[in-house]
């Protein structure tokens, strides 16, 4: 049980670094706070990965620390960290049974055979592994084989942590959702800090209390699920979380106000003041599909836009439609009548981000 | 859905059947034809029945040979499967030593049989051959020429040189073949170096190890020209394998009756030991 702490972080995989592009980990800082049910969300090639691997000890980092507690572990190996961790294709021990496969992490650490026992059934109890503990482990389904994996890591109650890395890859779609569901039990049962690294958004936020989005290295945001959503602190995570992702348009600043195209956008106050100082930035606005309003009418701040297509996914429709020569995404509800060929759309202020250099602007208070 | 009937398809199955029988089926019958009859010339034969059969059974030379056979391919597949893993193991797994290790165990599977035997007897030979002036130099009394053991000796280690190479080849192809996670997730189990061998490679490697040993059995089972080079199955008959006395029956004194029946009664062994490998490795962990 241990907190787990990344101090100036960074890794790269050749040996004597150029410039950024060499980097699998830029830079970062990192707290991993103990019992936490924590995802790595990204695409892939991002580095979740090797972030991972680096925190379990399967690679030493090129630059920084980690640290479990106050335990400075750089150069300790995955053993003498005491972390479990379940791989992305099942691995089993082929000749062993489903009970030996459990109770080979124990046994390697001269457990006694009486604990062991208790360990695996106790184990086998929460995976429903109990009608196949005398099965070889090769003749089992792939999740059944992913089960085993997952529990051989939580048999060891000593472990400091369980890292996950995309474990549910090769499991059915209707047995997904079970497994997740399973290992949120364990995560409440054990209270043992839980990392789990997928880049579907899904997953992560059906699993996690708090989800890391990775993009190109680094930690882009940290935060609640709800978080990611309504307030997106890089365009990456807006484009990347939610479905369909946020609408992103670059803008120039104007009076008090952004414009793209013919169209001249006023900002809220808070925003409009910082827009001096950012004028050297690239700037893009973002709001997410759920908060764009589409009506007939042109109402107050309503703008002038071209309907392109509509999508009917039964409980919600998407439509497209082209604004100053921007195709953006808007959610409607079912029962809302779809616009022909143009419509009026607004940008409520408290849903419309300002990003400059894809970074959120908060507004000062 | 109803299914079409074409029987013509079968004209597809003519030209494998055709190229089976010429290379396989033909050839094996005429010896079955041997085995079964007493042939003087094309209009002069007469049916035995299974005398050939009966006499080449009660036949010593026959009885001597096979357990030399079975001695040698027991001995061959034990030090060679054991040695080929360890040496794969050994085998760096990347960069310029690893194709460097390949290329030197790939030398001795590209010498021809006959060059192999006449290496190793000269090899052997107290007079010029490095082996055994060294031998003698050291005070050890050795002659592969007049003494069974040492003849023995050499024809096993020649083998072992020969062939090594290929158990150790395969294993090296299978163990490359293991994903890396394995070996992760052993070392986050806390695994020990023989734990890792016996619960991942081994059972990874077994059906690697499966054609190895099957191709090991069966070649160290027919294995005629090496040692005919080095000993020529001397001293006396100790070594004088199964195939070597099958051609001296057939080519030397030309009796084709009882080679023939030798020959199939050969073929049914290796058959047969070839099946119960089979068997064994393929069943040994169904439940």
């Amino acid at each position: 049980m241990a907190e787990i702490r990344l101090q100036n972080l960074a890794h790269s995989y050749s040996s004597q670094p150029q410039g950024a592009t060499d980097y699998a980990i830029r830079e970062m800082d990192h707290v991993w706070e103990q019992g936490g049910a924590y995802a790595l969300l990204g695409p892939s090639g991002c580095g979740k990965s090797t972030l991972l691997n680096i925190i379990s000890g399967l690679l030493s980092p090129s630059e920084g620390d980690v640290l479990f507690d106050t335990r400075k572990v750089n150069t300790l190996s995955p053993e003498q960290r005491n972390i479990a961790q379940v791989f992305q294709f099942p691995v089993v021990y082929d000749t062993m049974t489903v009970f030996d496969n459990l109770a080979f992490p124990l046994r390697n650490q001269g457990v006694a055979e009486s604990r062991v026992a208790s360990k695996v059934h106790e184990i086998a109890e929460v995976l429903d592994l109990h009608p196949l503990l005398k099965r070889k482990a090769h003749n089992l389904t792939a999740d059944e084989k992913q089960k085993v994996s997952m529990g051989r890591g939580l048999v060891r109650d000593d472990v400091s942590a369980i890292l996950f890395d995309e474990p549910l890859t090769v499991i059915d779609p209707h047995l997904k959702w079970k497994l997740r569901r399973k290992l949120k039990q364990i995560h409440e049962q054990f209270n043992i800090t839980m990392i789990y690294v997928t880049h579907d958004q899904l997953e992560a936020s059906t699993f996690a209390d708090k989800i890391a989005v990775m993009y190109g290295g680094q930690i882009v945001q940290f935060g609640t699920p709800r978080e990611l959503f309504e307030r997106p602190q890089h365009t990456f995570v807006g484009y990347f979380v939610g479905s369909p992702g946020m609408n992103l348009i670059e803008v120039q600043a104007r009076e008090g106000g952004v414009t793209f195209g013919d169209q001249h956008l006023p900002l809220p106050a808070a925003l409009a003041e910082q827009l001096p100082g950012l004028a050297a930035k690239r700037l893009h606005i973002g709001i997410r599909p759920e908060f764009v309003q589409v009506s007939d009418e042109p109402g107050v701040g309503g703008m002038l836009a071209e309907a392109v297509r509509v999508e009917d996914l039964g409980t919600y429709k998407i439509i497209t439609l082209r604004l100053q020569g921007h195709l953006i995404k808007a959610r409607l509800p079912e029962d809302q009548a779809v616009p022909k060929y143009e419509a009026w759309v607004g940008f409520p202020a408290q849903w419309l981000m300002l990003y400059a250099d894809d970074r959120l602007v908060e507004a000062q208070p | 859905m109803t299914k079409t009937h074409d029987n013509r398809a079968w004209w597809l199955v003519l030209p494998v059947f055709l190229l089976v029988a010429f290379s396989a089926i033909l050839p094996m019958m005429t010896v079955v034809n041997y085995s079964v009859q007493d042939i003087f010339d094309s209009s002069t034969r007469f049916f035995v029945g299974a005398d050939w059969y009966r006499q080449i059974l009660n036949d010593p030379r026959l009885h001597d040979s096979l357990l030399r056979q079975f001695i040698f391919s027991g001995c061959v597949l034990l030090i060679e499967i054991p040695l080929g893993i360890a040496v794969a193991l050994a085998m760096p797994t990347r960069g310029r030593w690893a194709s460097a290790c390949l290329i030197v165990m790939a030398i001795p599977l590209l010498i021809p049989w006959n060059v192999v035997g006449t290496i190793w007897q000269i090899f052997g030979r107290a007079d010029i051959g490095l082996l055994g002036y060294s031998l003698r130099e050291l005070g050890i009394s050795y002659n592969y020429a007049s003494n069974t053991r040492d003849a023995w000796l050499t024809v096993l280690v020649m083998d072992v040189w020969h062939w090594t190479s290929l158990v150790a080849l395969l294993c090296y192809s299978g163990l490359r073949a293991i994903p890396d996670a394995y070996y992760q997730a052993a070392r986050i189990d806390r695994a020990s170096a023989w734990a890792v061998f016996r619960y991942i490679q081994l059972p990874k490697l077994k059906s690697v190890l499966l054609i190895a040993v099957m191709l090991r059995f069966m070649d160290s089972f027919m294995i005629y020209t090496e040692p005919f080079v080095l000993t020529g199955g001397g001293p006396g008959n100790a070594t004088t394998f199964l195939s070597q006395t099958l051609t001296k029956m057939a080519v030397g004194q030309f009796d084709l009756g009882p080679a023939a029946a030798f020959s199939l009664i050969y073929f049914l062994i290796i058959l047969l030991v070839s099946w119960l490998f089979y068997t064994a490795m393929t069943h040994s962990d169904q439940k």
